[in-house]
């Protein structure tokens, strides 16, 4: 039926001014890859998260985010921490951001993850969104009623063992 | 040396630009260049604990050295998600 399909390359890690799409994620988790062995498990559970911008922050009413990106760091980002993650759980990850500007309810990243088993598919996805939280360089600029303000989390050091610590923890181990 | 400096986020609007075409001395480091800026826009200051800094797309520490041609980017605590 879709012998004529074109087949779109899958980006397992992506920063982009479009509309996400947590399909393509999946596509890029679950096609086979070049390097499979012919006797590898393939997936049994595939989790996801999608982060969306929220109408409220810290009482404040949001009427819409800008995010900016240092967009090399961040893809070299994006690896790093897929490759934490894979170094961990038996997973394959897919990790998407979104650039500019989003209205409330738009989704600003996504995540999957599949593995052979469920519990490391969850583990990998909660770890993931920590660790962007923590290094990625992106920066959400808040426009509220009554004003706007940089959003300033996390200090980005992909080193301090520390803070991998707490994600690893925060993901269950 | 010529170096190329990234700014993000706030850091890009205290200083009223994301992209400098700055000069460092020989054996100059990552804060080098960042001390000629907080001289030249004071506010940077009070971002001098919290910054990140990252060389020719890489993290990096401000005390790396840095070479003529090098980007060196200053970020902001970082806030994706």
């Amino acid at each position: 039926m879709n012998d004529n399909r074109i087949v779109m390359p899958t980006a397992s890690y992506a920063v982009t001014t479009d509309t996400l799409n947590l399909e393509a994620l999946i596509e890029a988790v679950t096609s086979t890859p070049p390097d499979t062995a012919v006797a590898a498990v393939g997936p049994g559970g595939i989790t996801s998260f999608v982060g969306v911008v929220r109408n409220e922050n810290a009482g404040r009413r949001v009427l819409h985010l800008e995010y900016e990106g240092y967009e090399p760091l961040v893809l070299r980002a994006f690896e790093r921490i897929g490759t934490e993650a894979a170094d961990r759980w038996d997973v394959r990850v897919a990790l998407h951001h979104r650039l500019g500007t989003l209205q409330i309810g738009e989704a600003s990243v996504m995540i999957a993850a599949a593995s052979p088993h469920r519990a490391d598919a969850f583990a990998a996805c909660r770890y993931i969104i920590e660790r962007v939280k923590q290094i990625v360089p992106i920066w959400k600029h808040e426009f509220f009623e009554g004003g706007d303000v940089w959003i300033e989390g996390a200090t980005a050091d992909p080193d301090d063992d520390t803070a991998r610590q707490d994600a690893i923890r925060v993901a269950g181990g | 040396m010529h170096v190329n400096v990234r700014l993000f986020a706030r850091l890009k609007d205290i200083a009223g630009t994301g992209e400098l075409a700055r000069q460092a001395p020989p054996g100059a480091t990552a804060r080098t260049v960042w001390d000629t800026l907080v001289n030249e826009f004071a506010q940077l200051r009070d971002y001098e604990a919290s910054i990140s800094v990252a060389v020719n797309e890489e993290y990096s520490r401000m005390d790396v050295a840095i070479a003529d041609g090098d980007e060196i980017a200053f970020l902001p605590p970082v806030s994706g998600g």
